[in-house]
């Protein structure tokens, strides 16, 4: 078998990538293998990024078919310049800013790479996300609050709204800003 | 330089066949993937933004102590030979990608090399803790003290719903990836692998072979990885992929009890068979190697081989690549040169193994 990247050499390497279900073959040689970056601790594997653009570029078809009468002007970050189309070609951001230019594309993505997640659910920086641990915590509180309602724990609920507010102000005292 | 100095030189922790379970866990490696604020990642930024990276990378290095991972130096890669970058890559500290750019990339390395922080490969910062056996809980402490250093001069990019913002989709939230190396040579002798493996695919990671075909991987070495690094917390990520190895190693020690009771002489012969070939062939490809080394290696562990240490197939798998090749050589070689210098090299460790005791590896030499 040729190796499919450059179809010069037999392939020396197989393998299946699964990713959320979807099977990909792969066949290299070992040449194309190693320039694709294919390392063994692989910070970041070819084929995921092969698959993940495919799987962007797709959206983007579905998208564009959709806007064609009304030919928006296209998605650009204008922080780094990086447009979506090139996004989706290349499977990388330019620019933490991306995210926030991207962000209304950005679920559907999230949910099919990271298994139905969208959200952060980790490390928060120490220095700079201080506030950020009270936000999560006054989150989780009010999550906890909707809860309490909803099962007519009213008492615990009033408790966790004054908890809540002790956050708040303590928050107000500071300035306020998570970012 | 002898053979033996060569690899006390050439060693990593990684490879000198310590730590937990290290008959079957050969590595753990744990990375997180880090971003300044304020500067567009490495494939949308200038040189000059790309060089202050580097820049701030140094400072904050500074003379290099540090109380929990000893001495630190920044290597640039632009004052490395090809040859010295291509070992690095091989004794996986860096990727190949950080090698290939010509300008402003770097790493920093721990003087024990369990720790790298490559700078400006797809992301401004990949922090990497690279241990022994299986020890991916001490890994991800490892790799968590050095964010957490690196966080006291230096603002990340974060965003309180995406988390860690990377240059990938793949990594956001976490920048997460936390990996195993496995020794299975039993499993796919067995062949069970093949149906162990789309069950641990359904859970959300990821195996593959290293430099391998399909489920047979070359040297029956394989990498076990998270896949999702957005919406969990970095512990459960860790221990998701905990308990899977842990059951792996189980099943690939059953699998191991099974042959010695049902096909005990099969299995020998196999094993002394490429013990024989490892000690006295003159010509040897990587492919053959890597075989060979992972039947001694299951001799070793299986007691049926006892003159030979464990750590063998961790050291002479790196020390048999190119990069490695041509280093002991002084110069470079040629593909069938490296075939004939790869089996003599196995040839004169074998040896050694059998005059001396140099199973350690470690630095006291
Ligand atoms: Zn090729
Ligand atoms: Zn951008």
């Amino acid at each position: 078998m040729l190796c499919q990247e450059c179809q010069e050499r037999e392939a020396s390497l197989h393998f299946t990538k699964i990713i959320n279900g979807e099977k990909t073959e792969m066949h290299l040689c070992d040449v194309c293998a190693k320039d694709k970056g294919d390392y063994l601790p692989g910070g970041k594997s070819f084929s995921i990024h092969q698959l993940l653009s495919g799987l962007l570029d797709s959206g983007q078809k579905f998208s564009q078919s959709q806007e064609k009468k009304e030919q928006r002007p296209e998605l650009t970050c204008g922080t780094c310049g990086m447009t979506y189309r090139k996004f989706a070609e290349i499977g990388r951001f330019g620019c933490a800013d991306c995210y926030t230019h991207f962000d209304q594309k950005l679920d559907p993505i999230f949910r099919r790479i990271h298994g139905g997640n969208t959200r952060h659910a980790g490390k928060i920086p120490k220095r700079k996300g201080k506030d950020m641990h009270l936000y999560r915590e006054i989150e989780e509180l009010k999550q906890e609050m909707q809860k309490q309602i909803a099962e007519e724990e009213f008492e615990a609920a009033a408790d966790l709204r004054d908890r809540i507010r002790e956050l708040e102000n303590s928050l107000k005292e500071k300035g306020g800003d998570a970012s | 330089m002898t053979l033996k100095s060569f690899i006390h030189e050439a060693i990593s922790p990684w490879m000198k066949n310590e730590g937990p379970e290290s008959d079957i866990v050969i590595s753990s490696r744990v990375r997180l993937a880090r971003n300044l604020e304020h500067v567009p990642y490495p494939i949308a930024a200038s040189p000059d933004q790309l060089a202050e990276v580097v820049n701030q990378a140094g400072e904050l290095i500074g003379d290099g102590s540090h109380d929990r991972f000893g001495r630190l130096s920044l290597v640039p890669m632009e004052e490395l030979t090809s040859n010295e970058k291509r070992i690095l890559v091989e004794k996986h500290l860096v990727s190949p990608n950080l090698t290939e750019e010509k300008e402003n990339r770097a790493v920093i390395l721990s003087e024990d090399e369990s720790l790298s922080v490559m700078v400006n490969e797809e992301d401004h910062f990949r922090i990497q803790c690279l241990l022994s056996g299986f020890q991916l809980e001490q890994g991800m402490a490892c790799a968590n003290d050095m964010d957490d250093w690196m966080e006291e001069k230096l603002d990340f990019a974060f965003d309180e719903r995406r988390g860690y913002l990377t240059s990938c989709p793949t990594n956001v939230g976490t920048g997460l990836r936390s990996s195993v190396m496995m020794h299975l040579p039993a499993l796919v002798l067995t062949k069970q692998l093949n149906r162990i493996l789309p069950a641990i695919n359904q859970l959300g990671l990821v195996v593959r072979g290293i430099y391998g075909e399909g489920s047979e991987a070359l040297g029956n070495l394989y990498q076990i990885s998270n896949q999702t690094t957005l919406g969990g917390e970095e512990a459960d990520i860790i221990k998701d992929l905990s308990s899977v190895v842990s059951q792996l190693i189980q099943h690939e020690r059953d699998a191991r009890d099974q042959l010695l009771e049902q096909s005990r002489l099969k299995l020998e012969d196999k094993i002394y068979r490429s013990y024989g070939i490892l000690s006295y062939s003159r010509r040897m490809e990587t492919k053959e190697a890597m075989e060979r080394l992972s039947d001694v290696r299951l001799g070793i562990d299986l007691g049926i081989i006892e003159e030979v240490s464990g750590g063998i197939l961790n050291e002479l798998m790196v020390i048999t690549q190119p990069g490695f090749l041509q280093q002991y050589a002084g110069r470079s070689l040629t593909p069938a040169e490296r075939d004939e210098r790869r089996a003599s090299l196995i040839r004169e460790r074998i040896n050694l193994e059998n005059t001396e005791e140099i199973s350690d590896g470690g630095a006291d030499a």
